[in-house]
């Protein structure tokens, strides 16, 4: 991570006419493909859950939306930056990816909140998987709405004839890419076995009892 | 007919029902007793498929269309009456000779006049009576009863009796229940919770 | 073809239960002719049609989650539900009569709103009407699946409003573009996508819904 960081703001070239947000690029991105993945992640784990019926998939499907979430703040956070930085205004409509991200963000904290509000238990287990598979449904459908609303100004990153940046920016980019999808591969790992930890350690408490 | 090795059923961290095991063959009875939140509405909708098991294994042999089960709760439609709300699960269970059997079961139950009226308007006890009729609506092989004498009036607990007496040994049936005396005689397998 | 049988006799109780007991529709239709005398003075005096054109959707939305909320308290009322989860019949064909009901209700409710609106605020075109079905069709098939979840846990009534309005974002899109731009028939393919990926996923994971 620390490399990427490195390379971002001081080996990368400048872009000719964004600036120095230009480096924002580098973090925000990958934060935000990542995030996608995370949401992806959840979603399959959930279709796991529907379909084999094992316990487990629960607590995967939580752990990956739960870091696709943080993600998805951070996502924000950076993409604000930029929007500053870059037009000179903290939050734009017209930037697709932000706004998409925003009605993520509303999305999978009703996530959240369905979770609280139900009681542990195969009931909550399968409605939270279900509510998974429909956020990852709505990505697409949300982005072809929000493209459809709005005009397009949030410079493509990936046209058809390939990335739009000269070399060593790309190999900025797929550094950074990598270390944030590292970064968050860790933090998924952490969260899932402190999670299970305090499960098993639950679970010998009743036993005990 | 019903089989169950180590059945286990927990919510969360919450263990409700713990390592049952269970025998019934078919068109035996059993008598399910316990105390209250030992399992009991836990273990009967285990059995129905309503909730599934957490750990162990359990064969039921017989399929959802074949099934009958009588709650705490009446499980009707409180707007619609009692003639709309048996021919409902009618349709939905494909009883044959629908409104024959509605019509036996209703006079049976007492209900004959109040059929048209909205089960709001039904006294408790007549509402478990509906219960009950639709409970029996599509003859079930298994038939599964929690606590039926709970909300059941006189008149309804002296039917029920009657059914159960003459179900026995027809019919897999498992009931639940706070006096395991008054079906002692008809039991064959008794299983005490917690 | 039982299937479409039990569907019929669900969404036929539905109707029936909402007939006597009076209480969900006449609320809904209040609500929206309320909502629109609000927006009227919500709105600054030269504002164009567009802006009352987005209105709208907020009270078809609004009036929606109002139906849905009610949706599912007959089921729960003396654990009906329980039963319909136990009969043999597909218990997607539960949700299919739940969401068919909700829509005779909304568009009930809409028979009187879209003309009052009409009045009021402007008149509404041929796509702008399309997208209303639409949009009523996509809500009502969400809405009955997303109700029943929140049903099972407490705070359901703050919690279906939370659980719907983001998906209920690209709906909004759709109809506000049917009803505003010239290229109306877009937003329209926009909904009609919406609907069909959306109540297909409803209609398959209902059973997970309402199963254990």
């Amino acid at each position: 991570m620390g490399l990427a960081i490195v390379l971002a703001l001081l080996v990368a070239p400048e872009d000719a006419d964004q600036g120095v947000s230009q480096r924002i690029f580098y973090i925000h991105v990958p934060i935000a493909l990542t995030a996608y993945f995370c949401f992806g992640l959840g979603a399959w784990k959930a279709l796991l859950l529907l379909w084999r019926g094992e316990e487990r998939y629960d607590l995967e499907s939580y752990v990956a939306i739960h870091q696709g979430t943080i993600f998805g703040v951070l996502t924000l956070v950076t993409g604000s930056i930029w929007a500053k930085a870059s037009w000179g205004h903290w939050w734009l409509w017209s930037e697709d990816q932000l706004v998409l991200f925003l009605v993520l963000f509303l999305f999978y904290c009703a996530y959240f909140m369905l979770r609280f509000s139900l009681e542990e238990g195969p009931r909550r287990a399968r409605s939270s998987a279900v509510y998974a598979l429909f956020g990852v449904v709505l990505i697409p459908v949300s982005f072809l709405a929000i493209r459809l609303a709005e005009g397009l100004i949030h410079p493509t990153v990936f046209t058809r004839e390939g990335p739009q940046m000269s070399g060593s920016m790309f190999a900025t980019f797929c550094v950074s890419w990598a270390a944030v999808t590292l970064l968050a591969y860790v933090l998924y790992r952490v969260e899932l076995v402190g999670k299970r930890l305090d499960a098993d350690l639950r679970e010998l408490r009743e036993a005990l009892r | 007919m019903i089989r169950a090795r180590g059945l286990e059923k927990r919510y969360g961290r919450r263990r409700v029902l713990g390592g049952i095991d269970l025998d019934l063959p078919r068109d035996g009875f059993l008598v399910v007793t316990g105390a209250n939140g030992s399992g009991k509405t836990t273990l009967l909708r285990l059995l129905t498929g309503l909730a599934a098991p957490t750990r162990g294994t359990l064969e039921v042999d017989v399929d959802r269309g074949g099934i009958g089960l009588l709650a705490h709760e009446p499980l009707v439609y409180r707007e619609l009456t009692g003639m709309e709300n048996l021919d409902l699960f009618g349709r939905l269970y494909r009883v044959a000779e629908r409104r024959e059997r509605i019509g036996m079961l209703l006079e049976r139950y007492g209900l004959w006049e109040a059929r048209s009226e909205r089960v709001a308007s039904y006294s408790r006890g007549m509402a478990q009576r509906l219960a009950l009729c639709r409970t029996l609506l599509h003859e079930p092989e298994l038939l599964v009863l929690d606590e039926p004498y709970a909300s059941l009036d006189e008149v309804g607990a002296g039917l029920l009796d009657h059914e159960l007496s003459e179900l026995a040994g027809r019919r897999t049936l498992v009931v639940a229940t706070h006096d395991p005396s008054r079906l002692a005689s008809l039991a064959t397998t008794r299983l005490a919770l917690g | 073809m039982t299937y479409l049988a039990d569907v019929a006799a669900l969404a036929r109780k539905d109707l029936k239960v909402e007939l006597r007991a009076r209480d969900t529709l006449p609320a809904m239709l209040l609500f929206v002719l309320s909502t629109l005398v609000i927006f009227h003075f919500a709105l600054p005096a030269d504002t164009g049609d567009d802006a009352a054109y987005g209105l709208l959707w907020v009270a078809i939305v609004f009036t929606a989650l109002l139906g849905l909320a009610r949706a599912w308290v007959p089921e729960h009322e003396h654990g009906v539900l329980d039963a319909l989860v136990l009969a043999p019949c597909d218990r997607s064909a539960i949700w299919l009569g739940k969401t068919l009901a909700t829509l005779a209700f909304l568009l009930a409710a809409q028979v009187v709103a879209l003309p009052a609106f009409a009045l009021f605020f402007a008149p509404l075109s041929a796509t702008a009407l399309v997208a209303v079905v639409l949009v009523d069709i996509g809500i009502c098939a969400v809405g009955s699946l997303l109700a029943a979840m929140a049903a099972a846990g407490r705070a359901r009534e703050l919690l279906l409003p939370l659980l719907l309005l983001p998906l209920a974002i690209p709906l909004v899109v759709g109809g506000v573009g049917a009803a505003v731009s010239p290229e109306g028939e877009r937003y329209l393919l926009l909904l009609a996508l919406y609907d069909g990926v959306f109540a297909v996923l409803s209609w398959a994971s209902f059973e997970y819904v309402v199963t254990e």
